[in-house]
């Protein structure tokens, strides 16, 4: 079962190789991301030594660290998927010998795999030669940046998953999908960490599982949480992974009684 | 009036087709207006934290944002180039429209356009409406008039840089990443240019000048004489960069040679 799912994993990672002249651009394109909200918060931080428990170099590492953690947890299953219902081929999956959520979500391991050894890491490099970051150095802050980081992963497919299957109730989810990535941008942390929300707004998404998916990881890394405030990360994380796992199966149930093959 | 005839019959071909989704046209209607309003939270909350932006107040900043959104938002209901190598190119519906007597580039716009951007222009003019009215701006006579030239400036920067981009598939078929890469360059356009690098500064006015797309229009509007020449350069270069466009739209067409059988 295992040796199926790994190679779910293989052959999305050989895809992904033999076009993966796209992904310099996005390289390209993360940078100049990574650069807009640099020289914006270094403007917001003015002479303003630290804000929020943050410096100013934890900022711009921050802002670095999200963006290559994004490159890793970020893709389109929710729209694969979307796809995949839209044009009936989900049908044929459906038939086959394998949970086509797990299938799916293996495939976005993946990619993610192979956006994070392209990708993330020498675009890691370039930033950290143009800004002044402050990664830490041959240390176990990694190890346990990579664990959270993982989770955040999980927790993320979740969320795509959900939005995918919703597919099958509406049938063109297209603008769903635009907005739960927009939702997931602003309040995942990525573009702004989530200390600098107000206090009330701060309450309400540590209710969500947003925080989840890049706040914690990237805070892991870039104030090198320890001891309880990790464990404690890390436990919301594999909370909401639990959590999250049963919509996605409910409605998963539910909805393959509804499918409706257009035009199939 | 050829032509205008012409769009408003592709323009009602148009609605049919899509309000036979109604329910798809609502959501990215709403999808559209909740973006922007996402992009105004990232402003309110990072204002709680800073009173100026560089010299710029809250207010300002929400102010040259608003506008960033007009000229976008006409831009993008009536060059909808994104998908151009796929459709044209690489189906070859190019051909097709290189039979037909009208200007090439004139039908694959009016074949793309997504009218329903426009709503852009209303979330565009009531942000800017709002923090203008906060900031007890002084307008004279020929400002609404400048508004105008300034929008179709800008309108007209990204139209020359993203036809001139898209007329780099008229060359070869296969995918360039080049128009999502310069689609984030714009975004570097909605805030102060002066938060930025003097090298980013320079090439956002001179080679990619995004900056004429939103900041150094609203700065004219907000009364910061700083950037007075820059502001009212917008429409020149905006008719540079549609020449500039158009000339390598032309010569494109003249060597495409379709991809295939």
């Amino acid at each position: 079962m295992l040796k199926m799912y790994l190679e779910v994993i293989r052959i999305r990672f050989l895809m992904m190789l033999a076009y993966r002249v796209n992904y310099y651009s996005g390289i390209v394109i993360y940078s100049i991301n990574i650069g807009v909200y640099y020289f914006l918060w270094m403007s917001i931080y003015g002479d303003k030594p630290s804000l929020q428990g943050l410096t100013a170099v934890q900022m711009a590492t921050y802002i670095a660290v999200s963006w290559m953690a994004r490159a890793f947890y970020f893709n389109n299953l929710d729209r694969e998927i979307a796809q995949e219902i839209r044009d009936g081929t989900v049908a044929i999956q459906l038939i086959r010998p394998y949970h086509y959520l797990i299938v799916k979500a293996f495939q976005g391991l993946g990619e993610g795999v192979f956006r994070l050894l392209l990708f993330s890491v020498p675009g890691m490099l370039v930033v950290s030669l143009v800004f002044p970051l402050d990664l830490p150095g041959l240390s176990w802050d990694w190890l346990k940046f990579a664990c959270s980081l993982f989770l955040g992963f999980i927790i993320n497919v979740e969320v795509n998953l959900l939005t995918g299957v919703l597919a099958f109730f509406i049938l063109n989810n297209e603008g769903m999908i635009w907005a739960k990535r927009m939702i997931v941008d602003l309040l995942s942390g990525l573009t702004i960490p989530i200390s600098f929300f107000p206090g009330w707004a701060q309450a309400v998404l540590s209710y969500l599982p947003f925080q989840a998916i890049s706040y914690l990881p990237s805070m892991v890394l870039v104030k090198g949480l320890s001891g309880d405030a990790f464990w404690h990360a890390l436990s919301v994380q594999a909370a909401w992974c639990v959590l999250l796992a049963i919509p996605v199966q409910l409605i998963w149930l539910r909805a393959r009684k509804t499918l409706i093959v257009q035009g199939g | 009036m050829f032509h205008l005839r012409l769009l408003v019959e592709y323009f009602k071909q148009y609605m049919k087709t899509r309000m036979s989704y109604r329910g798809d046209f609502l959501v990215q209607f709403i999808s559209n207006f909740f973006h922007q309003g996402l992009n105004l939270v990232f402003i309110l909350v990072v204002f709680q934290h800073t009173p100026s932006l560089k010299g710029w107040s809250q207010a300002e900043v929400i102010f040259i944002y608003g506008y960033f959104l007009i000229p976008w938002a006409i831009f993008s209901s009536f060059l909808n180039l994104w998908s151009f190598n796929d459709r044209y190119i690489i189906k070859g519906e190019l051909d097709r429209v290189l039979t037909r007597p009208v200007h090439s580039l004139v039908q694959v716009i009016m074949e793309t356009m997504a009218p329903e951007s426009l709503i852009g222009v209303l979330t565009g003019g009531i942000v800017m409406g709002v923090a203008g009215w906060h900031l007890d701006l002084d307008w004279t006579w020929y400002d609404p008039l400048l508004f105008v030239v300034f929008t179709l400036g800008g309108v007209l920067i990204y139209a020359g840089i993203f036809i001139a981009l898209t007329s780099i598939s008229l060359y070869t078929d296969s995918k360039s990443d080049i128009q999502p890469i310069m689609f984030n360059i714009s975004n570097y356009g909605r805030y102060p240019t002066n938060i930025y690098h003097k090298i980013i500064q320079f090439t956002l006015t001179w080679i990619l000048p995004f900056a004429f797309v939103g900041f150094y229009p609203a700065s004219y509007l907000l009364d910061h004489g700083e950037w007075k020449i820059y502001a009212l350069l917008t429409p020149v270069v905006g008719a540079a960069y549609l020449a500039f466009g158009i000339f390598c739209w032309n010569r494109g067409i003249k060597h495409y040679r379709g991809a295939g059988n």
